[in-house]
């Protein structure tokens, strides 16, 4: 079952020079244990369309439907809950509640989905010491590096089991060896979790580890690459 | 209920890891409650300095001379209209008071205490009740009662003999009276007090030259307890109705025309409005810097699935705490300061006065942070992540 699935979304801004259309009449699905890029020049529309999948923009037209549930349909408020419990998310930069330690900052999507107990604080243990961070469970965002603060809300965007998991160019700030280490271990989770997860990057690079490539430019869908010798052949070309 | 616990949960954590920050915001919080709790205590204490005997009267009305726009010292009333009064119907004592000013002579060269000498009935309305030793024996003895505040600036005790000095004439004339009784605090125009026998206070009072030959006792107002203290407006009428040339005051009425009680009640309780609006500022400026500060991070709260309502009672939960810390702060140095402040200083620490203080300076944090609680809602998630195009 796709965990995921859009049906011909369209995005547009009405400005100066007339309407823009920032998301063209996108479909796509994804399913679950699928780990998907999103990638395309400046401008193409990823972001944007990133915030609808996530819950945080509301399309022109068109369907965006999570685990079969039509965002549309929903109000303010249930799109506040499904972002909660559906969707898991990082992002660029300043992703952690500075004044939670990293394990904190991991419970706190338990604690916003009233699943906080025993067995989740454990699980927030494992999935930090899984990321190589056992030793950094009470150190705060400042105390970390960049790649840590990643991997932190990368645990963060999992421990609630989420059907969605949506990474907004999670290595931006990071060097090549950590950005590397950050996106594979991403990868890894989000097979071995059974999650959909949907990366966005201008970072060619990184599509190494996905299962498929999603090619956006001037706000369409235009080339959807699967095989595995297509995305290495991606991948590789920019490095 | 789990929204509050998380909010809860997210500003106690924020103020623990910025603890210093927030609590320089409290020391401030501290600083505004001293001064708001100062400013009302010595608006009490010198409202109190100045209404303190005629608060505490036993009686209900004061009888002035007609016209004298319920100034005490302006009244002069003879003691035929006091033979009358005691005639009017449904009342149940009547007391001469006269007030005047007297310098008690204390040990050591030209040492001495201001204070207001006034003359009362003995047994009658208008004569303190002692807390120590006994009431005035007669209208004309050489007795004292002694206000608590005159005891606290001196070193006499009771069965003491004291000196007063007064000018009449042009002599300065020293008289002396046994300390019989001592009652508690009953200041008269912002000073302490010494109540004399009606027929002692004429004699010993500072006098002109022309009343110095002016045989007939005066007093300046009669005070009057009636017998059903509900009927008091019926018993003012009637006595105004049927007494020439007087007009009558309730005690509140008489408080409120004391010289200068009004202007500087108001001027207080302005500077303590003020400080409290500066407080709203302070509380309002800080709060709303600290949410323009973490404009990113309450946008990931908020992409992440936290309600409005979970950032709206944090920011409410947070103001509230680190106004409650800094009231606390204040009230705790404020007693601290009290403790070395002299008696002739006016501070006085009512509880009434210092809870409707400590109830506003609660709520100016709350109303000071409601512009920042309004916008840490109305962030949003999309533009607070840079995530709008």
């Amino acid at each position: 079952m796709n965990a995921l699935e859009t049906k011909s979304v369209i995005k547009t801004y009405q400005s100066d020079s007339g309407v823009i259309s920032a998301v063209d009449d996108v479909s796509l699905n994804v399913a679950s244990g699928e780990f998907v890029a999103l990638v395309g020049p400046s401008g193409s529309g990823k972001t944007t369309m990133l915030s609808i999948l996530a819950a945080l923009l509301k399309p022109t037209s068109g369907q965006v439907l999570i685990d079969g549930v039509d965002l549309s349909s929903l109000d303010d408020f249930q799109r506040v809950n499904m972002r909660r419990e559906k969707i898991g998310f990082t992002f660029q930069a300043n992703n952690l509640v500075p004044y939670l330690s990293a394990v904190e900052n991991v419970e706190l999507m338990l604690r916003l989905n009233n699943k906080l107990d025993k067995a989740g604080k454990l699980r927030a243990r494992e999935l930090l010491a899984r990321l190589g961070l056992g030793e950094r469970l009470n150190n705060y965002p400042g105390q970390m590096s960049g790649g840590q603060q990643q991997r932190v809300a990368i645990a963060r965007a999992l421990i609630h089991n989420p059907s969605l998991v949506l990474a907004d160019e999670p290595t931006a700030s990071l060097d090549t060896e950590r950005a590397y280490q950050v996106v594979e271990t991403f990868a890894s989770l989000i097979h071995e979790q059974n999650r959909a997860g949907i990366m966005v990057t201008h970072d060619l690079r990184m599509c190494e580890f996905v299962d498929r490539v999603l090619i956006m430019e001037d706000g369409k869908l235009t080339k959807i690459l699967k095989d595995r010798a297509d995305i290495r052949k991606l991948s590789s070309a920019r490095n | 209920m789990k929204k509050m616990s998380i909010a809860a949960y997210l500003a106690v954590k924020e103020i623990w890891k910025f603890r210093g920050r927030f609590l320089l915001v409290s020391l401030v919080i501290g600083l505004i409650t001293l001064l708001v709790l100062f400013i009302a205590a010595l608006g009490e204490g010198l409202g109190n300095g100045n209404r303190e005997y005629l608060s505490k009267l036993d009686g209900e009305l004061i009888v002035y001379q007609a016209k004298s726009d319920f100034l005490i010292p302006a009244s002069r009333l003879d003691l035929n209209r006091f033979s009358e009064i005691k005639n009017v119907e449904g009342i149940s004592d009547v007391g001469l008071l006269g007030t005047a000013n007297s310098q008690l002579l204390l040990s050591g060269d030209d040492n001495f205490l201001k204070t207001a000498l006034l003359g009362v009935e003995p047994g009658h309305v208008g004569e303190p009740k002692v807390i120590e030793g006994s009431q005035l024996s007669a209208a004309d003895a050489d007795e004292v009662i002694l206000d608590r505040n005159v005891i606290l600036r001196s070193n006499i005790q009771l069965g003491d003999t004291i000196t007063i000095r007064v000018t009449q004439g042009t002599e300065d004339q020293v008289f002396t009276l046994k300390v019989v009784g001592i009652t508690d605090g009953q200041q008269y125009a912002l000073q302490p007090s010494l109540f004399v026998p009606f027929f002692t206070w004429d004699r010993i009072r500072p006098k002109s030259q022309a009343e110095i030959n002016f045989s007939d006792p005066v007093a300046n107002v009669f005070i009057v307890k009636v017998d059903q203290p509900e009927n008091v407006e019926i018993i003012r009428d009637r006595i105004e109705e049927k007494i020439e040339n007087v007009e009558t005051a309730t005690r509140k009425e008489a408080i409120q025309a004391l010289p200068g009680y009004s202007a500087q009640q108001s001027t207080l309780n302005t500077q303590g409005g003020f400080t409290l609006f500066i407080g709203i500022l302070v509380i309002g400026g800080f709060f709303q810097i600290q949410v323009l500060q973490k404009i990113s991070q309450i946008g990931v709260l908020k992409a992440i699935g936290s309600a409005n309502s979970v950032v709206a009672w944090a920011s409410i939960i947070q103001i509230t705490l680190i106004t409650m810390i800094g009231v606390a702060i204040g009230a705790g140095l404020t007693f601290l300061f009290s403790l070395f402040f002299p008696p002739q200083v006016p501070i006085v620490f009512n509880g009434t006065t210092t809870a409707i203080a400590i109830i506003a300076l609660l709520l100016i944090g709350p109303l000071g942070g409601l512009v920042s609680i309004r916008y840490a809602v109305r962030i949003e998630p999309l533009k607070a992540l840079g995530l709008s195009s």
